[in-house]
């Protein structure tokens, strides 16, 4: 299998994801600052909350492969860092996003 | 006109008399011919044919021969280089060896399956595959796409707009054989995925083809063959 290849339409398809996650997210955010909703009002909602909690696994899971992807790119061309050395690193990297979003993400539900 | 000539040591600059429908090729031939003969250019047929003119003009990558210095001169002046992204062998002249020797890694050579005991292929020009590189194929490897193109500035091993566009004419090639090994040619980072969509090479296409169109037709044959479990 080509891996390039693999990585690409993994990166379309996420940017494909990301475009509907980032609009909803986005909508969402308004939507609460503009109907006044404190931390605590916003808590209750999405506490146990399956979907929401669906949703934002989504959205990281999205970004995760979306993310290291274009890095790799960005390393290439503007550090010149190619090869294992950079894969590795983001590897590591998507892992942290990973992390971190679910993390988020967990945090609003549990 | 002043014209400021990138020579080995330097912009020189000489003094050119205006002509009316005067190309930038014609200044420079006027500058060796008369001004200053151990400049070297390179030129062959002057109508836009043999694609072996192309320099830099005033910063941005053009065949000379079609390009009328009224179109392209400033306050009176002209700056006239070898092509970006190409080794210079001396003043004007660049080597173009690694520009083809990409069409070749690409797989740009048609192989058909054909012997001349068989007659013809037919190929309807209003055929779906064929109407796709309908102007890719008059592509005459200038090299102008490849000075213009960002990604090779940046990743020397990137086959570069003119190597793709001439894999992708043979890709959509109904005669052609070696479909997949010509995909798995021009697939990765050195190949089509590497393009960013940027369009300098279909901006400054002397011939106004679209080498873009045919790197975006790359990766869609790519995924689809990756998808069918051929890559």
């Amino acid at each position: 299998m080509n891996i390039q290849t693999a990585l690409w339409i993994a990166q379309r398809a996420s940017a494909a994801v990301l475009a509907l996650c980032v609009a909803v997210h986005l909508a969402m955010i308004i939507y609460a600052v503009q109907g006044g909703l404190t931390a605590a009002e916003i808590l209750e909602r999405t506490r146990g909350n399956a979907g929401w909690l669906a949703f934002y696994s989504v959205f990281v899971l999205a970004a995760t492969i979306h993310a290291p992807i274009g890095l790799r790119s960005v390393l290439a061309e503007w550090l010149g860092w190619r090869g294992r050395s950079r894969d590795v690193v983001l590897a590591l990297f998507a892992l942290l996003v990973a992390w971190m979003g679910m993390r988020a993400a967990l945090g609003v539900f549990a | 006109m002043k014209v400021f000539v990138k020579r080995d040591s330097g912009f020189q600059e000489f003094e050119v008399p205006r002509h009316p429908s005067q190309t930038v090729l014609d200044v420079v031939t006027y500058i060796q011919r008369s001004l200053d003969p151990t400049l070297a250019y390179r030129y062959a047929c002057r109508v836009g044919m043999c694609g072996s003119c192309a320099m830099t003009v005033n910063g941005v990558p053009r065949w000379t021969c079609r390009t009328h210095v009224d179109r392209v001169v400033r306050n009176d002046a002209l700056e006239v280089g070898p092509l970006k992204n190409l080794p210079v062998i001396r003043d004007l002249v660049t080597d173009m060896r690694e520009f083809f020797d990409k069409w070749a890694r690409a797989k740009g050579q048609f192989t058909g399956t054909r012997t001349k005991q068989d007659d013809f292929a037919q190929v309807p020009p209003q055929s779906p595959g064929r109407k796709l590189v309908d102007s890719n194929i008059e592509c005459i490897g200038c090299g102008v796409c490849y000075a213009a193109c960002d990604v090779v500035a940046w990743n020397p091993d990137y086959l570069g707009p003119a190597a793709l566009n001439r894999a992708w004419t043979l890709v959509k090639d109904e005669r052609d054989s070696l479909k997949i090994e010509r995909l798995r040619a021009v697939a990765g980072d050195a190949g089509c995925h590497s393009c960013h969509t940027h369009m300098s090479c279909t901006e400054r296409c002397p011939k106004h083809l679209s080498p873009t169109a045919g790197i975006a037709g790359l990766k869609r044959e790519t995924a689809k063959a990756l998808l069918k479990g051929e890559l």
